[in-house]
């Protein structure tokens, strides 16, 4: 039985022209210690994924199908009772994720406490450990958000994430907004935490590097629905889905040389309101075929697609 | 240009809040300056008024004369429409000459302060922070008082009404002039004030005629919430005895009658003045903050 | 922190000065003082003699100094009108306007919030969209409307409430204090929704949208994830943040209620400074105007004081920037 499996998810959202479907048929396990990367464009569905898993979809959206179960528990239908506790997330900015009119160290014990039901003294002894994990001095635990640095500050989102020894992580970007040098330490850190615990990660990213650094699978995403998944040397090195060889082409290497144009993929990714038939992929993929047009390809465990090599 | 009027006119007729208000915006400017021709008795005319008609309630029959009055009327007989309409037109005179007055002092201050800048951008300013520290109701009467001290109490029934006006308009500049200042310390920069003043053209000239054109929303915008605060505050002082006078009683007036009759149960006297008031400033306030949000959200 | 604080008394004494300048002119210039202390049967050698007993005669400069010193000394000359000195008058008064503000500010500030909140947390739902029309008409009626209206209703119709006056006072040795008799408290109850009704509703409808504002903010959409309940998450980290503008507003607001409760003490006739400003505004008694003008002034400073002091106290941010020497 794996950690947290999600089976066919589907997200919608009401709107006056109609109901938009933010996410379709998204279905993936996560192990324990496993580190599953989320990639796509933006508005690929990657965040919402995220946010149905925590349970924190802004309404009118909401879970319309599928489930989502942790150790073989059914968690989608009273999320509150699992986020937090068994489910933790960090979030992209850690320059806005933390309240800035409270300590972090009171931020850390007010988690401990909900979840542990700890006293004070053990609260905070417990919060100066969690901050001392994350490689932040104990005694900062008096200072304000707002005295820290960006790469310190999501070191605080992350201990903060971890408070209460969730069984998964959710990862939103958590390195987009840091600096590239900060970035590493900050994704040497949340593995080897996570490893430590065994912890399940979900990253959601856009960074190819990031995922062919951080990740052990990876499951690709392209207008709310899943295109492929596989061993993350597996998807980098041998894409099946065309979208993913493209993604992939349109990625700069440092080896690569300079003077190489890097690939393109034409067109846009549309809206969620003017999703086409058939494939959503089509109308951008060189090698679409009468089929794609009118059938979407089921997604069979390792990618979405017609198309074959052979 | 036309684009923003077609826009504009788009978003009010989408906006029932705006058609409404302004509507009944219009009915009563127009009921206020056609008075003389609507109103059924003028409520000045003395030999107008009979006694016997005191105390006459809405639309029936009054015990002695058998006249019937569409609102009633007050203690001495006149015609409570009639008065409501007058009222109204001094209301609305003293509420647009204020704010034509704030607005103007306002735009030149502001202009001078970003212009000249310095020691006279200091100067104003200061004034300006120092000023909106206090209430502008109290600014008002502080003025009020004043000039009743600099005036001969024989005049001081005749320039009433000019004294409300300045009171008022004084209290209110502060928002114009910090307004037009921004725009100016902006445009001041801009090249083509540089390029009149290399060609020795009077740049102060130049500034007015490209920046006016470029305040005109945000001034319009402040103009149209500052008409309600005006009309407010002049039915306050008038109210507390210290506005209109008793010869020319503005709505403010009007409800300060009509209070002292609460308790002996003519309660038509208040009500109607009230009421008209109370619309008055509603449509013109709901007016305004359709303004703001639709011209100007980042004003505050 | 303690440049800041420096700095601050230092810009609320200038203010200060200017507006004791604006009071000195007003006594000095508006109307002829000497006049208005002795009449008009005085003869011209009794008026010099008080001109030069008063210092008329000075150099106008070393006159504000002189006067500025008075006033600081609570001296403030005497009533045209009544004759009494103005310094009395005023410590006679003070107690009931400042009771009046007090309970009507505590009034708005607590409904204030609470239906703020209210409105931000039940955004959609039918009470809070019936609250919040009803705040637009309470912006637009005039305080001494609402004032009429409340008596109207709770006074004459009703007979619940005492229409005018201040009863039931008790004397506390120089205080008089109606809010240790019932009949003091019934007499101040339409008093002070009059004053507070304008200022809870801008309260409410600022704390609404500061309430919304920060609830879309990441920190709280990261206090949810970290499985804080909703109520707490309402009322213990948006609330805090919330009130920082808050307090700015509701700050000047205090202010405010002093300015207004001009206007309700004449409508209920309560006895404090504000009906006896009205009172020498109609009698053109300048030496009272000028007093007044001084008193609010003096709150009005301290009030804003008061809030830049409790926003360091509040936002660590600030503070932080005072520390460092600049803010």
């Amino acid at each position: 039985m794996s950690l947290l499996s999600v089976q066919g998810l589907r997200v919608e959202f009401p709107t006056r022209r109609g109901v938009l479907t933010a996410l379709d048929g998204v279905s993936f396990d996560l192990d324990r210690g496993e580190i599953l990367g989320l990639v796509g464009e933006s508005g690929a569905g990657k965040s919402m994924t995220g946010a149905a898993i925590m349970g924190l979809i802004e309404p009118p959206g909401h879970m319309a199908g599928g489930q989502i179960t942790l150790e073989g528990q059914r968690i989608d239908q009273h999320p509150e009772r699992y986020r937090g506790s068994h489910i933790g997330m960090v979030f992209q900015d850690p320059l806005t994720s933390l309240n800035p009119l409270q300590r972090i160290g009171d931020q850390l014990m007010e988690t401990l406490k909900i979840h542990h039901g700890l006293d004070d003294a053990t609260a905070k002894r417990r919060a100066m450990q969690a901050l001392d994990e994350v490689g932040i001095e104990g005694k900062r635990r008096d200072h304000y958000p707002h005295e820290f640095s960006g790469g310190m500050r999501q070191r605080v989102v992350i201990a903060l994430a971890l408070a209460s020894d969730p069984k998964v992580l959710v990862a939103d970007e958590p390195t987009t907004a840091l600096d590239v040098s900060i970035q590493a330490q900050i994704l040497a850190l949340l593995k080897q935490l996570c490893r430590d615990r065994g912890t399940g990660i979900v990253l959601i990213t856009h960074d190819m590097g990031v995922i062919a650094q951080t990740t052990d699978r990876v499951a690709v995403m392209y207008l709310g629905r899943l295109v492929e998944l596989g061993a993350t040397d597996q998807v980098i090195h041998q894409a099946t889905h065309p979208y993913t060889q493209g993604l992939m082409a349109s990625t700069p290497t440092l080896a690569g040389s300079v003077d190489q144009d890097l690939f393109q993929i034409p067109g846009a990714m549309p809206r969620l309101d003017a999703v086409p038939a058939g494939c959503a992929f089509h109308p951008r993929c060189d090698r679409a075929m009468p089929q794609c047009k009118t059938h979407a390809p089921e997604f069979d465990g390792r990618r979405a697609c017609f198309w074959s090599e052979s | 240009m036309s684009r923003w009027d077609s826009d504009f006119v788009y978003a009010f007729k989408r906006s029932p809040v705006a058609c409404v208000s302004a509507g009944v915006v219009c009915l009563l400017v127009l009921a206020a300056v056609f008075a003389p021709w609507i109103a059924p008795l003028n409520p000045f005319d003395m030999a107008a008024l009979n006694l016997m008609n005191g105390f006459t309630p809405p639309l029936a029959p009054n015990a002695f004369t058998g006249e019937t009055f569409l609102l009633g009327t007050d203690d001495q007989g006149r015609d409570l429409f009639s008065a409501i309409l007058y009222g109204l037109r001094v209301s609305l005179f003293v509420g647009f000459a204020a704010v034509a007055l704030a607005m103007f002092l306002g735009v030149f201050l502001g202009l001078l302060a970003g212009y000249r800048g310095g020691w006279v951008d200091t100067l104003i300013m200061r004034m300006a922070d120092v000023q909106v520290t206090f209430p502008s109701i109290l600014i008002a009467m502080l003025i009020y008082g004043v000039a009743q001290g600099l005036i001969a109490p024989d005049n001081r029934g005749d320039l009433a009404i000019g004294i409300l006006i300045l009171s008022i308009g004084l209290s209110e500049w502060v928002q114009f002039a910090r307004t037009v200042r921004g725009t100016t310390l902006v445009e001041k920069e801009k090249e083509y004030v540089q390029a009149a003043r290399l060609m020795g053209l009077n740049p102060l000239a130049v500034m007015v005629r490209h920046i006016l054109p470029n305040v005109t929303t945000p001034v319009l915008v402040i103009a149209t919430i500052t008409l309600a605060l005006a009309i407010i505050a002049e039915a306050t002082l008038s109210f507390l005895g210290v506005g209109a006078p008793p010869t020319e009683p503005s709505l403010g007036t009007l409800i300060r009658i009509g209070q002292d009759f609460l308790f002996s149960g003519e309660w038509w006297i208040l009500l109607f003045p009230a009421l008209t008031l109370l619309l008055l400033a509603l449509s013109v306030n709901l007016l305004g903050d359709w303004l703001r949000d639709t011209l100007n959200p980042r004003l505050k | 922190m303690i440049y800041t604080l420096f700095q601050r008394v230092i810009q609320a004494c200038f203010v200060l000065l200017l507006v004791a300048l604006v009071a000195f002119s007003m006594f000095r210039f508006v109307g002829d003082p000497v006049q208005g202390m002795l009449g008009q049967e005085a003869t011209s050698a009794d008026r010099e003699a008080l001109r030069e007993r008063l210092g008329l005669t000075d150099p106008i400069v070393l006159q504000y100094a002189r006067f500025v010193l008075n006033a600081v000394q609570g001296e403030f000359g005497v009533s045209y009108r009544t004759g009494e000195s103005v310094a009395d008058m005023i410590s006679q008064r003070l107690p009931a306007t400042l009771e009046l503000a007090l309970i009507s500010g505590t009034f708005a500030l607590l409904l204030g919030i609470g239906l703020g909140v209210f409105t931000a947390i039940r955004r959609e739902g039918f009470v809070a969209q019936s609250i919040m029309a009803t705040s637009l008409v309470g912006v637009s009626l005039p305080t001494f409307l609402i004032g009429v209206l409340l008596i109207w209703v709770f006074a004459v119709e009703l007979s619940w409430l005492p229409s005018f006056g201040r009863s039931g006072v008790v004397d506390l040795g120089g205080w008089s204090t109606s809010l240790l008799t019932v009949d003091g408290w019934r007499s101040l109850i339409l008093p002070a929704i009059t004053l507070g009704l304008y200022q809870m509703t801008l309260i409410m409808r600022l704390v609404r949208a500061e309430m919304l504002e920060v609830l879309r903010q990441d920190y709280i959409k990261f206090a949810r994830a970290r499985g804080i309940s909703t109520r707490r998450i309402h009322f213990k980290h948006a609330l805090k943040n919330t009130l920082i503008p808050v307090i700015t507003v509701a700050g000047l607001q205090i202010g405010s209620i002093i300015a207004f409760s001009i206007i309700t003490e004449t409508v209920f006739q309560w006895p404090g400074v504000g009906l006896m400003f009205i009172n020498a505004v109609y009698f053109v008694d300048i030496p009272v105007m000028s007093a007044y003008l001084l008193l609010v002034g003096v709150v009005f400073v301290s009030i804003n004081l008061a809030v830049d002091l409790l926003y360091l106290v509040i936002d660590p941010r600030l503070k932080a920037n005072a520390s460092e020497g600049h803010s």
